[in-house]
């Protein structure tokens, strides 16, 4: 069969299969295809750094113009995963730097990235184009230099909401005058000082350029000069929106969104002076995204921006908002397709706004497209839960933190196992789910038995026994990725569904009751698997095999288990040095 | 028998009963308490900055790092929030301190805030305005706004509350006698 078709027409036809999943299909219906493909797949998605090794990558795929890696850990982001876990990015780029030439797009989430390899970069690649790194460490000011010196073509720097040193404000300055490829610029991570004249110049001679995200240094005045050399712009974050109210200054704001015809998309808002709000009015009817996260607004100058964006499909906003906003959300916006909404002062502990579950229940009522929510609260009950999930059917992620753990139905004091119950039992697109509040081993049950499409999902404080991560490991078909802290599960699920381990991309239990022999006799039934022990209290064979392990990260592999762990990290395989 | 400071607080759950938000404290100091690898945990010193209560659990809730370091902790000294309640209005509200040059600015922006118009009165006449606003000091007494300097009051002010005189049972008591009532009451 593979014979008839000559090699040039199949890689055509690959060449329409967008996504790796379907191109990894392709690879498997015979010897030929997969050779076929793999010298033509341009674009490599790794989930976990540590599954695979560059060398692995590129013996497979020998023309690849885009990469994306991860690296640790989601719970990395809650400060879980102890500095100098791992997640560097630099072997990659030294293997990518010598064999792949004509590498175009570098994009890392969670990864450990030096100057050194930022260089590396600039100057292996000539017709680098497009770097993002999403919550990544490691790099300074002068690695940001050497990629806006050598890369002629660059079209997109997202640095997302990583740490970066500021060594100097004048790094903007290593852009040339002649570099007029810029379409994404998102610099919003960025501290106090940037040098205003070579943002303006940068952007003045960037006519292409589509996205701007400053940083907070940028402050509000000088807003208007930015963006009337950027009014095509289609996304936009601002700095700092705030400054001593003059009238002068607020007309020459507004004027300057008025001129922004294709704006889609605002964010930024740090520091917020209400009294500048209005400015951004003759753009919201447009609005399809909009992120207010980081502003300390409230009613009514919240209530009235956002009853402005009747197109809105984004919102990200903190509870300031209440259950009044959210109400008038649901009336205004009915093209809304994710609402996240953050605590203002989470640590406090009485609650300092009104956002109850009503909130949540009203956009669930009034947005017919809701399918994506993030929901920070304080209180929830399981009719409120039962309601939201026969709304949304058609719910895809739905992370839901009662703040309080353990948190019961503040009315019938009853665990919600009932309403994530509904959740799952109603959502049957459900891919991502992220539990709180007072459960037990039922809502596992319900989980199992109903969510067949979960791919994604996050426990804490939960659980009664084992049978809870048995009821999860063993009934989720599609699930890849589970973190857990603070539940009693211990070994017994684990050894039960071993097996299930390497159908999933990764495992992370803390503060659970996994016992270090049972880390041993995984490691030592599954030679696929990494399995990781994060202890700082010492070496966990120091204690009695029965003592529970601090931290688990449990993940499948191909590249065996890895050497460039610290010496709080031991892999439990037979061949490791640890 | 419900103490003056209780009254400000806001609650949540059925009216009047007071037990079950109680226990759910008590399930959460549990957590902290027996939570003993969080104080040996080598994690960032970020997670501890804010908080209160030193045994906070790691991690939780689940904001991540990024968003925590530019919402709460971010710019410190430069913000001043402290909350305001105002009695017969089921939530609070807050206001920052560092925006406001004086007293007539910070009264304006709190009638603004809870839609009330007569809280100024207070400045001129405490002891016939209907409205007292009063505010708790870092040694916890309970002082009528407006008797110190401003710069001396922003720095001390923990709290704010605006009292209704008709809801304060204040019967033949000047605000002031009031007040030092409340401060004994602790």
């Amino acid at each position: 069969m593979a014979h008839s078709f000559p090699e040039q027409v199949l890689k055509h036809l690959f060449s329409f299969l967008a996504s790796d999943k379907e191109r990894n299909s392709v690879s498997l219906v015979c010897k030929s295809w997969y050779e076929i493909e793999r010298r033509c797949r341009k674009s490599v998605f790794i989930g976990n750094c540590y599954s695979v090794s560059p060398e692995i990558m590129i013996k497979r795929f020998p023309e690849v113009r885009s990469v994306t890696l991860k690296g640790k850990p989601h719970f990395a982001d809650f400060n879980l995963v102890p500095e100098g876990w791992g997640a560097y990015v630099e072997p990659w780029i030294i293997a990518m730097s010598r064999s792949y030439p004509l590498l175009e797009e570098i994009r890392l989430k969670r990864m450990v990235v030096s100057d050194e390899s930022l260089e590396l970069i600039s100057t292996s690649f000539d017709n680098f184009k497009v770097l993002v790194l999403l919550s990544c460490e490691g790099f300074t000011t002068d690695g940001l230099a050497a990629i806006a010196a050598n890369c002629r073509n660059l079209r997109e720097l997202d640095l997302g909401e990583s740490e970066v040193e500021d060594l100097s404000s004048d790094w903007l300055s290593h852009f040339p005058d002649s570099c007029t490829s810029l379409v994404s610029l998102n610099i919003s991570c960025l501290g106090p000082e940037i040098s205003f004249s070579d943002l303006e110049r940068l952007i003045a001679h960037s006519p292409n350029l589509k996205t701007l995200r400053l940083s907070q240094a940028v402050p509000l005045e000088k807003l208007p000069d930015l963006l009337c050399h950027a009014s095509q712009l289609v996304e936009f974050g601002t700095g700092a929106y705030s400054s001593e109210v003059r009238s002068d200054i607020f007309s020459n704001l507004e004027e300057a969104f008025s001129g922004c015809k294709r704006l889609e998309g605002l964010s930024g808002f740090w520091d917020v002076e209400a009294a500048y709000l209005p400015a951004i009015y003759p753009v919201c009817s447009r609005l399809t995204s909009l992120n207010l996260s980081y502003a300390t607004i409230q009613s009514p100058d919240l209530d009235k921006l956002i009853s402005q964006c009747h197109n809105l499909q984004r919102l990200w906003v903190l509870d300031y908002i209440e259950d009044t906003g959210l109400q008038a959300l649901a009336a205004s916006c009915k093209n809304l397709e994710e609402l996240r909404v953050f605590p203002s002062d989470p640590f406090l502990p009485e609650p300092n706004v009104i956002l109850t579950e009503q909130g949540l229940v009203a956009v669930s009522e009034g947005c017919p497209k809701l399918q994506t929510v993030l929901y920070f609260c304080r209180q929830m009950t399981n009719a409120a839960l039962v309601t939201i999930a026969r709304n949304r059917p058609n719910m895809i992620r739905f992370r839901l933190c009662v703040i309080e753990p353990r948190a019961p139905d503040y009315l019938t004091l009853e665990p919600l196992d009932a309403g994530f119950g509904a959740i799952v039992e109603q959502c049957k697109e459900l891919r991502r789910l992220s539990l709180s509040g007072l459960l037990t081993d039922r809502v596992f049950e319900y989980i199992g038995t109903h969510a067949k499409k979960l791919e994604m999902l996050s426990i804490a404080f939960a659980g009664d026994s084992d049978m809870g991560l048995h009821h999860v490991l063993s009934g989720c078909e599609s699930l890849r990725k589970l973190e857990i802290r603070d539940c009693p599960f211990g070994d017994e699920a684990l050894l039960a569904n071993a097996a299930k381990l390497e159908t999933m991309r990764s495992l992370w239990m803390s503060s659970c009751s996994v016992s270090f022999g049972a880390c041993k006799l995984l490691a030592q039934k599954l030679p696929k698997l990494n399995v990781e022990v994060i202890d700082e209290m010492g070496p966990p064979d120091m204690r009695p095999e029965s003592s529970p392990v601090d931290k688990l990260y449990i993940y499948r592999t191909v590249a065996g288990p890895r050497f460039d762990m610290p010496g709080f990290v031991w892999t439990l395989n037979e061949d490791a040095k640890h | 028998m419900a103490t003056e400071m209780e009254i400000t607080e806001l609650r949540l759950g059925l009216p009047g009963g007071n037990s079950h938000m109680k226990e759910k404290k008590r399930v959460y100091s549990e957590i902290t308490n027996s939570d003993q690898n969080s104080s040996n945990v080598n994690v960032n010193g970020d997670v501890y900055y804010m908080c209160q209560n030193k045994n906070e659990v790691v991690g939780w809730p689940p904001v991540c790092a990024y968003r925590k370091k530019n919402n709460f902790n971010g710019r410190e000294g430069s913000k001043m929030y402290v909350k305001v309640s105002m009695d017969g209005v089921p939530f609070l509200r807050k206001v920052d301190l560092s925006t406001h040059k004086g007293y007539s600015e910070l009264v304006m922006a709190l009638e603004k805030l809870f839609d009330c118009y007569g809280i100024g009165e207070a400045l001129e006449d405490a002891d016939k305005s209907e409205y007292v606003p009063i505010y708790e000091d870092k040694d916890g007494d309970w002082m009528l706004v407006g008797d110190v300097p401003w710069e001396m009051f922003s720095e001390s002010c923990k709290r704010l509350r605006i009292m209704k005189r008709s809801d304060a049972k204040v019967i033949g008591l000047g605000a002031r006698d009031f007040l030092k009532g409340m401060s004994e009451n602790k």
